[in-house]
């Protein structure tokens, strides 16, 4: 074996699948009034934040899973699930990063987020969140003094009540579909962002999610607000260990735009897909939502699915301000029995305004692959305007591609146009590559990479060079 | 409604001459009717238009028997001029004539096949209530390398006897290798209120050619349903046009599994809609086999408070190898109150494929009704032209030039 066939070897397998022996506090298994106080309790709430849970705890019970989506999976029992844990050492709360356990921050460097180093050099401000709990947020300063707030929710909770009661869950409120009512009522940590008015976020901000300890369902909930004038990118990266079971994990994420802003959220999604045979990985279950809420007011999403045995998420827009713009960029890619189903919803309310979708599916092995999209423009927004493309890539033919989408015009001003392609990768172009003195391997890499072009050149610069090395690690072994 | 139901079956029972073998099993169509009901919303099939609402609130109350025992008079102005052809005639239902007399008796069988109920779909409530329902299925065979000459007009025509009455009827076609049947659906009505439901099965093999044209064009408050299965062997073309524009409702389903190599099927439709009409075309085509291919076009003008659908799905077997599958839809909104809705869905489970779908809508082109205007038309001959032109698109694909002819006539197309 030579040496590049080595790194393939390293590579195949999944790298963050390790996992980091640290001591968690645990709530008891279960899903009941107790456990919800207990979470509420452990993090020093305010009763009204607990009353918001219990509520939606109470609708919880009301309503089914629900069960049109593509890929099915083994019942869930939601009573044999831990619904908190955290590092033991976090439960008081170190002031600085010095004081955070070694353990921790090891696991983090394996990750490829040194958190000190990127604190000093790199100019990212992150905010790591480890199983249930926020760790750590590095770059305070520097964000305080543009009066930014990027902290964990919990603090934004204690430290600014006022804009989180304001805010939370006015975009996914807590009657809705059944994992975000869930969420609601069991959410442990997450980000909170607060961009005052006029500000530019001077640097990119950054979230890295990790699921580390078995049995648990990971629940984070993020809050962006960019206020009139504002703009934030904001970037999120998740990985969890190999294990044999499944685990579930169902975010809620809440952007809300007003006059003039503009929100960038970024995604790269690589929790743990299970192995080759289907066993084990990640239900991330995920609701997105952002809401232009005032005029001229632009939210971009950009997801780069590269994990998780089964992805079932649909990043959407209400663009309810005047002129406000909505974008989704995505590129999802399954392998062996890997099961997507994802999407956007793009719902126009407001006058002029515009979206536009671009998702690219590339499944191989024995995976499934579904574009499930809305795009609704309701008889009061005149003159707007819509555009999707989604292309699949197929290879192999024990896989499948499948585009649903779902167009509703009720307005005379407005267009629709929506294109979808399905194909495989060209003999010619293999060919072409391979006459130029590439393997197939390499050649596959090059046309995929091409073929997400128009979605990796959303991402910012670092992100952009992971992505790709994601997008050719995820396809190994799918040719020949 | 279920009280009704059990009453109006009685009662057709009554006047079968069927065996008790045959009764069980209209009994369990009955049966699985009432425990599903009309469609409703909740199912994905009928989201956007849901027939359940549709029927309550145009008709109310449905009833369900029709008394087949006398004949009804058969109005010859209902036929369509210039161009000779083959009648089969339904007036409420009731099959009043049966006439092939263009064509050489001995390669058409017809035969009367109560017994046998056509088994499709049966997630689809509505099929259910027309196997309950139906007092006669005839079967029509067109034997080997028989074409016939000149195509068979059904025409479906209701008189003012009947209202709020749910009628339903199903026709079992099988062409046999290397035929070819050229067939028109022409709906004509003169009554209220009513549901139609039509079933047909063709069973296409090796060779053969079917050409359907549905036509509805004159404007009627029926409430139609139309369910065509096309199951096609090796080398077998299907074409389908629907022009869906005269009842206040009409769904078309056309569900095509191409089962045989280099088998095609063609879809292509029109809807023209005014006040309150809602009409819907669902397609499905299965490609089965490899070496398959599918073409769909389907397009839409939509005025004052009316509102069409477009579902269309191609699904693709992991052994359909080398399938070609399009899928377009077009729709021009005139009016604030108009809606169109599209899902347009492709299913693959092969890689060597070429499938592509795309859908827009819109309004009317200003800058296009500028260059005609700034040309010396009016604004209304402007808009109508370009209507005009967009339509013919669709009919253009029709293949068999006499009823090409004929639909542009119907349409009042020019060219």
């Amino acid at each position: 074996m030579d040496t590049r066939e080595k790194d393939i070897e390293k590579l195949k397998d999944y790298k963050y699948g390790f996992t980091t022996d640290i001591e968690n506090i645990k709530a008891p298994k279960g899903l009941n009034k107790d456990v919800i106080k207990f979470i509420s309790n452990i993090k020093k709430e305010p009763q009204w934040m607990l009353d918001f849970r219990l509520k939606a705890y109470e609708r919880l019970k009301l309503l089914k899973e629900p069960n049109w989506q593509k890929p099915k999976y083994p019942k869930i029992d939601y009573q044999d699930l831990y619904y908190y844990s955290a590092p033991k050492s976090m439960k008081d709360k170190p002031k600085s990063l010095d004081e955070l356990d070694p353990k921790l921050l090891e696991t983090y460097k394996k990750l490829g987020i040194p958190l000190q180093e990127q604190a000093r050099l790199n100019g990212i401000a992150v905010d790591a969140v480890f199983d249930s709990v926020s760790v750590a947020t590095t770059f305070k300063g520097e964000l305080t003094k543009h009066g930014i707030i990027f902290c964990s929710m919990s603090e934004a909770i204690q430290k600014h009540p006022e804009l989180v009661k304001k805010y939370l869950g006015t975009v996914i409120p807590v009657t809705d579909h059944f994992f975000a009512t869930l969420n609601s009522a069991v959410f442990t940590d997450g980000s909170f962002v607060y961009i005052p008015k006029g500000v530019k976020c001077p640097m990119e901000l950054s979230t890295y999610f990790r699921i580390n300890a078995s049995q648990t369902g990971q629940f984070e909930r993020t809050l962006i607000i960019a206020d009139e004038g504002s703009y934030v990118s904001y970037l999120e990266g998740c990985t969890a260990p190999m294990r044999d079971e499944n685990q579930l994990h169902a975010a809620n994420v809440e952007l809300i735009a007003l006059d003039d802003a503009e929100i960038k959220y970024s995604t790269v999604q690589n929790w743990y897909p299970g192995d080759e045979n289907g066993k084990g990985g990640i239900y991330n279950f995920v609701t997105k939502r952002g809401l232009c809420k005032g005029k001229n007011s632009k939210i971009s999403w950009t997801q780069v699915e590269t994990g998780s045995a089964i992805t079932w998420k649909y990043p959407s827009c209400i663009l309810k301000g005047d002129n406000s713009i909505g974008e989704f960029y995505s590129i999802a890619i399954t392998n062996n029995h890997q099961k997507a189903d994802t999407g956007t919803k793009m719902i126009h309310l407001g006058k002029n305004t515009k979206s536009k979708i671009i998702s690219k599916g590339i499944s191989a092995g024995f995976s499934d692959m579904t574009y499930r999209g809305l795009v609704d423009i309701n008889s009061k927004a005149k003159n707007s305007s819509n555009y999707t493309q989604c292309d699949s890539l197929l290879m192999g033919n024990k896989c499948g591609a499948h585009t649903v989408p779902y167009i509703k015009n009720k307005n005379i001003d407005s267009n629709i146009a929506h294109e979808a392609t399905t194909s495989k990768i060209s003999e010619e172009q293999l060919h072409y590559c391979q006459q130029r003195g590439l393997n197939p391997e390499e050649a596959v890499g090059l046309i995929v990479n091409g073929f997400c072009k128009e979605v990796l050149q959303q991402l910012p610069m670092e992100f952009a060079v992971e992505a790709q090395k994601l997008v050719g690690i995820s396809l190994e072994g799918s040719v020949g | 409604m279920n009280e009704q139901l059990q009453l109006d079956f009685d009662k057709i029972i009554k006047t079968l001459k069927i065996s008790e073998k045959e009764i069980q099993l209209k009994k369990s169509f009955l049966n699985n009717f009432k425990k599903k009901g009309f469609p409703n919303r909740k199912q994905e099939d009928w989201k956007f238009l849901d027939i359940s609402q549709i029927i309550k609130k145009n008709i109310g109350d449905l009833s369900f028997f029709n008394d087949y025992s006398l004949p009804n008079k058969i109005n010859p102005s209902i036929f369509v001029d210039g161009l000779e052809h083959n009648k089969i005639i339904f007036i409420n239902g009731r099959i009043e004539k049966i006439d092939f007399s263009y064509e050489d008796q001995s390669q058409i069988e017809i035969n009367d096949e109560i017994g046998k109920n056509i088994k499709v779909d049966n997630e689809n409530s509505l099929i259910d209530l027309n196997n309950a329902f139906t007092n006669k299925v005839y079967k029509i065979l067109i034997k080997k390398n028989y074409s016939l000459k000149k195509p068979l007009i059904i025409y479906h025509s209701t008189n003012n006897k009947i209202k709020s009455k749910n009628i339903n009827l199903s026709l079992n076609f099988e062409l046999e290798e290397n035929s070819c049947l050229r067939l028109i659906d022409y709906f004509s009505d003169n009554t209220n209120k009513n549901f139609v439901n039509i079933l047909y099965n063709f069973n296409l093999k090796k060779y053969s050619i079917l050409k359907n044209y549905k036509l509805d064009k004159f404007r009627n408050n029926n409430l139609k349903y139309s369910f065509n299965n096309i199951e096609q062997d090796d080398n077998s073309i299907s074409e389908t046009f629907i022009l869906s524009a005269g009842s206040d409702y009409f769904k078309n389903e056309v569900n095509c599994n191409l089962n045989g190599q280099y088998s095609s099927a063609f879809i292509n439709g029109v809807f023209s809609l005014k006040e309150n009409q809602q009409h819907e075309i669902r397609s499905t085509i299965n490609h089965l086999v490899e070496n398959t291919k599918s073409y769909q076009l389907i397009k839409s003008v939509l005025g004052k408070n009316s509102k069409s659908a477009y579902q269309g799905r191609i699904f693709v077997d992991s052994k359909a190898q080398k399938t070609d599958g399009y899928q377009l839809s077009k729709a021009i909104l005139l009016d604030e109150t108009s809606e169109f809705n599209a899902k347009p869905e492709l299913e693959i489970y092969a890689d060597d494929v070429k499938c592509s779908h795309g859908s827009a809508s819109g309004s009317l082109n200003e800058n296009s009704i500028f260059y005609l205007m700034s040309r010396g038309l009016n604004y209304q001959q402007s808009k109508e032209l370009l209507i005009n032109g967009f339509l013919l698109d669709v009919v253009e694909k029709i293949t068999d030039s006499e009823i090409r002819n004929l639909v542009k006539n119907i349409i009042g197309l020019k060219e």
